[in-house]
């Protein structure tokens, strides 16, 4: 099934743009034979084997193609030890990752957690012959999450904001937080506050958000791009102190990207939203969407 | 062999061995996780299993049903029973019931069923009650048999548990879920190992007490025959 859905969306991803070039984009036609390409030949666009990531790099695909460069797609190319590679030897031109585990993966042992931290961090990690561009709003990282009625009720934004609840703490996570930073004993340390701590093992699924909505956990932790989040009425706290490590959606692109290239690319990331991306998960896990149309409607609602 | 090292160093450690969450704690949450399921599904599955295996009235249900329960894979059931229930040992609590009853109500039905119907007529003929066949000649004579399956489900009970800390704070699988997510394959182990020593000691224990029954219902004199268990399809557990 996930074969076929993957097929689907390439094969329309190979047809969709060859409509919008045929029937009514002037850029497209305009500039198509253009310089837009840079160094000559289809610009190479990959993505993780992760549903958001290949709607990510179809969107990159889609916003290029609409200023009249060729692309080429290889999507869904698994984990970091495959593609990487493929990146640095030019095989590969665009990509878009993931600031804080990128930078954990040529840094292991890196101290940086806040957002302009791991990028700056991430800048100079990044070795000759790649670079990554501008950063976006949008993130896909672990975070806590209450329900809205438990925000509202004490009015939090922050997790400082939880110094202020009158009553008793527990989070729900899968058993490893217990003993990572981030979990009770981490939040005790860089906030200050005491909550105690309940393991469930899905890993922020379905029976996490279940013990949320029934008040048997206050606190979870769950990924901001799960479309779960807005689906249940949840809100996750804003991190000021790099509890979790800083994940934002970042372009990583070879010297084939050219300047034009990046600044649409830079004009993409400027947009990309949070909310946007947990719209844009939603649709796929909801909806059932391919990559390709979600993509395209998103970018029609922009003004780029 | 190293990892096995380091395993059985893990359990030498003094402070696994005092305070929440330490190791005595684990393994006796676990044992009452444990007593608690076998102990409910007693309770439901035997008389059923006795009353079907002494009337043959709802045979083909029952081992119908018996058959199938066993299909259930328990994770499955206890995500499901999870959101409805919510989080805490009531689910897997009500899911390791669904995997004992099975063993209990098939030892328990041919355990009775296989009593020599000569035997049970001729109680009948010297004037028992229905009631008097049941307790004073079909349970000992079916003994063996039943235990059989108090064994089986309590084995399967014992190395299931540990699923109880999917959802909840309790038993030895606790050490299973934060080796497994930390990486720390020395505690992993150690839970593992403390897990299969439990069972074992259960297994030698309800293996001793088949015994004893099967020479208690052996008619003075008969040559030993070894117990003979519950003849199932084993399913996943």
């Amino acid at each position: 099934m996930k074969r076929l859905l993957t097929l689907t969306a390439i094969a329309a991803a190979a047809v969709l743009p060859l409509a919008a070039c045929g029937n009514s984009d002037p850029l497209a036609e305009d500039s198509g034979s253009g310089p837009a390409g840079g160094s000559g030949g289809p610009l190479v666009i990959g993505s993780q084997d992760y549903y958001s990531s290949e709607i990510i790099a179809e969107v990159y695909a889609q916003a290029l193609e609409a200023e009249g460069m060729e692309v080429q797609r290889e999507f869904r190319i698994g984990q970091r030890e495959a593609y990487l590679p493929e990146l640095e030897a030019g095989r590969l031109d665009l990509f878009p990752e993931y600031t804080g585990p990128l930078l954990q993966y040529w840094e292991p042992n890196t101290e940086a957690r806040l957002s302009d931290d791991v990028y700056a961090a991430l800048s100079e990690a990044t070795p000759d012959g790649l670079r990554v561009l501008d950063q976006a709003e949008a993130t896909d990282q672990d975070a806590y999450v209450v329900t809205e009625e438990f925000a509202e009720k004490w009015d939090l934004e922050t997790i400082d904001d939880l110094a202020d609840v009158d009553e008793e703490i527990t989070l729900g996570a899968n058993s490893e937080a217990e003993s990572r930073p981030n979990g009770p004993q981490g939040l005790a340390d860089a906030y200050g506050v005491d909550a105690g701590f309940t393991p469930i093992e899905d890993g922020g699924g379905p029976l996490t958000v279940k013990a949320l909505k029934d008040g048997d956990i206050q606190m979870a932790i769950i990924y901001t791009g799960d479309p779960s989040i807005a689906k249940n009425g949840l809100v996750a706290l804003e991190d000021t102190k790099g509890l979790f490590l800083a994940s934002h959606v970042v372009p990583l692109a070879g010297d084939a990207v050219g300047e034009e290239a990046a600044d649409i690319i830079n004009s993409v990331s400027a947009a990309l939203t949070s909310d946007d991306l947990l719209e844009l998960n939603g649709r796929s896990v909801d909806e059932q969407l391919p990559a390709a149309t979600i993509a395209e409607d998103w970018l029609a609602g922009q003004d780029l | 062999m190293n990892l096995l090292l380091e395993a059985a160093a893990w359990l030498a450690d003094a402070a696994h061995w005092t305070g929440p969450g330490s190791v005595p704690v684990r393994v006796l949450e676990h044992l009452w996780v444990t007593a608690l399921v076998v102990g409910a599904a007693a309770v439901v599955a035997i008389p059923t299993g006795v009353w079907v295996g002494h009337t043959g009235r709802g045979r083909t249900a029952v081992i119908a049903f018996a058959g199938a329960a066993r299909a259930v894979p328990t994770l499955g059931l206890l995500t499901l029973l999870g959101l409805w229930l919510g989080i805490g040992l009531g689910a897997p609590l009500l899911a390791l019931v669904v995997l004992a009853v099975p063993s209990l109500l098939a030892g328990a039905y041919s355990g009775v069923e296989s009593v020599d119907g000569t035997t049970t007529s001729a109680a009948r003929a010297i004037g028992m009650s229905e009631w008097q066949i049941v307790t004073r000649v079909e349970l000992p004579l079916a003994a063996p048999v039943i235990l059989g399956g108090v064994r089986a489900a309590t084995l399967q009970v014992i190395a299931t548990a540990t699923l109880a800390a999917y959802i909840a704070d309790a038993g030895l699988g606790r050490f299973l879920f934060n080796g497994l997510k930390s990486r720390d394959y020395a505690q992993m182990l150690a839970g593992a190992l403390l897990v299969t020593l439990i069972a074992l000691l259960f297994e030698v224990l309800l293996a001793a007490a088949q015994r004893r029954a099967a020479r208690a219902a052996r008619p003075a004199g008969q040559k030993s025959t070894s117990p003979s268990n519950p003849v199932f399809p084993k399913g996943p557990s």
